[in-house]
């Protein structure tokens, strides 16, 4: 079984971000940069199945900007054999993602394709389910266990209120949630010999894919901010307020 | 212009989620249909039909559509997508799986998790979980949008006669997919990211024992248990209980911190709540900056005392 998955340079999780003044977006120069959170869940996996022995070759793709080989290397450092970069400086809506990555994976031709479930800075939560779409493949999204059985696998979904298990046929597409597992950390040796592995480039323009949506981001600001409230001296002011002020609790 | 609302059932009732999402509905003036899809879901249909703002109900009830898979729920929603401006569904799992589905085959945008309407086009929509506010445009035909239920009033105008019904006959089997079961949550506290009380532990709780006050407080107060990312990484809870912008995102009537610093990351899934209580030793914990009622002390004196207040 071949396994394709994607990542996203995003803004750390743990930098506060910055709203530009302008309303032109939030800033992101000389501001941490990781791995959405998610697409680790999504490496991880990858990287369990070829140690299982389920997956015969494991492949990483990146669209952003040249930085992002930094993250691919981390990626090929925990395990994934192969990295794809399709270099592209613009910052693409989700319906073009999901075509570039539809390109790449009539090529690839993988059998089970790993995204995280949302990137955490558009929040979209969209692309797994838009390409699952237009490869006309099934989803699994919000995953939090995966098996492979044969030209199938059972997938557990976090779903509100519960848990949902899916039976779907390969070749499919599963979406990452926080409970599949936990990522490991790269150890020196193998960020060493992540130097060694393919990283290649494929253009947009090879892939000839139409990058126009309709949709269009007009503005960004920050939302109103919260002040601090009062500092009570007891259990009993907290919940007199809680009682009296608030009217939260009876 | 003409909206279509995809309702959010369990095959026995409407979710309230739908019925937040007529409401948001309602701010694009437009006429408007709401669809249910399902299986021998007649009293959801009886739901529907008693919504006043509704115009007409459409049922696709069959056999195909039992398990309520965004396979084939997506390719029906897709033979109507011509005849509507707009289709809205609720944010919740079952809409954020089923829309993008549907932006996919129908090969236009989406705007997900809406918290408001500024026009036919315009939306407002959180990102970097809340901590921005993006507003976009849609240029589509038929533009999709994903409603956060906390941010529209659930709708409650009753119609005086029962609205028109009209039932589709169109069928899509879901050919690569099958629901194997689903497995509802035992436990009897609400749903975290629903709840309208919820109480988080953090990393002062020091182990998973002393994690056991945080859910005798929260079952007092009849409240959702969260956590921080810190005490899930400590193993004191699972990772689902996890607060934050990786984890859920929550916006409670009452939010209570207790032994959490208040790292961004967790700020960023529970600053919308409209009362924060803060309890935390260290008077410095950031999250004191949002907390509207700081308490500074030991949380192994206070937890006891608020079980015997409450």
């Amino acid at each position: 079984m071949k396994v394709l998955l994607a990542l996203k340079r995003v803004i750390d999780p743990y930098v506060k971000i910055r709203v530009r003044a302008d309303g032109s977006g939030v800033e992101t120069a000389n501001v941490k940069m990781s791995i959405n959170p998610f697409d680790e869940i999504a490496i991880e996996e990858a990287v369990r199945l070829k140690e299982q022995g389920l997956a015969r070759l494991t492949q990483v793709v990146s669209i952003g900007p040249e930085a992002v080989q930094e993250n691919l290397r981390t990626a090929l450092a925990l395990g994934i054999d192969e990295a794809l970069l399709v270099p592209c400086e613009q910052t693409l809506p989700a319906l073009a993602i999901a075509r570039v990555l539809k390109a790449i994976i009539l090529i690839e031709k993988p059998d089970l394709v790993l995204l995280g479930k949302q990137a955490i800075d558009d929040d979209n939560n969209q692309i797994g389910q838009i390409l699952a779409a237009l490869l006309d493949w099934p989803q699994c999204t919000f995953a939090s266990q995966l098996k492979v059985q044969g030209d199938s696998i059972e997938v557990t979904r976090e779903v509100d209120g519960g848990l949902e298990i899916l039976s779907a046929k390969l070749p499919a597409v599963v979406t990452t949630d926080l409970r599949l597992n936990t990522p490991r950390y790269a150890s020196l040796p193998n960020i060493m010999k992540a130097k060694q592995k393919p990283l290649t480039r494929v253009s947009l323009e090879e892939l000839g894919v139409c990058l126009t949506a309709n949709i269009e981001t007009l503005s960004v600001s920050a939302p109103k901010e919260r002040k601090a409230g009062i500092r009570v001296d007891s259990v009993d002011e907290l919940l007199d307020k809680l009682r009296h002020e608030a009217k939260v609790i009876e | 212009m003409r909206t279509l609302i995809v309702a959010e059932h369990d095959h026995q009732h409407l979710k309230s989620g739908t019925l937040s999402t007529l409401t948001a509905a309602m701010a694009l003036k437009s006429p408007i249909d709401l669809i249910v899809i399902g299986q021998h879901c007649h009293s959801v249909v009886q739901e529907a039909r008693s919504l006043a703002g509704v115009q007409c109900v459409i049922v696709a009830d069959h056999e195909v559509y039992q398990s309520l898979l965004a396979e084939n729920l997506a390719k029906l929603l897709a033979s109507f997508a011509q005849d509507y401006t707009h289709i809205l569904c609720p944010a919740s799992t079952f809409g954020k799986d089923l829309l993008p589905r549907l932006a996919g085959l129908l090969e236009c945008s989406l705007a997900s998790d809406i918290i408001e309407i500024i026009d036919q086009d315009t939306f407002i929509r959180p990102i970097y979980a809340g901590n921005a506010l993006a507003t976009v445009r849609l240029k589509e035909n038929t533009r999709l949008l994903t409603v956060r239920s906390s941010a529209f009033a659930k709708y409650t105008l009753q119609a005086e006669t029962l609205v028109e019904l009209r039932a589709c006959d169109r069928v899509y089997a879901a050919e690569k997919t099958s629901l194997i079961r689903r497995e509802e949550s035992q436990n009897d506290r609400p749903e975290l990211a629903n709840a309208k009380v919820v109480v988080s532990g953090g990393r002062g709780l020091q182990n998973k024992e002393n994690f056991a006050l945080i859910e005798a407080l929260a079952d007092k107060l009849g409240a959702a248990v969260g956590a921080s990312r810190a005490a899930v990484d400590a193993g004191f809870v699972p990772n689902d209980y996890q607060v934050g912008q990786t984890g859920k995102v929550v916006a409670p009537n009452l939010y209570i911190g207790i032994g959490i610093s208040g790292a961004i990351q967790h700020l960023a899934g529970m600053k919308d709540s409209r009362v924060i209580v803060a309890i935390n030793k260290d008077p410095e914990a950031p999250i004191f900056q949002i907390a509207d009622y700081g308490l500074v002390g030991d949380l192994f004196k206070i937890i006891p005392e608020l079980l015997s207040k409450l």
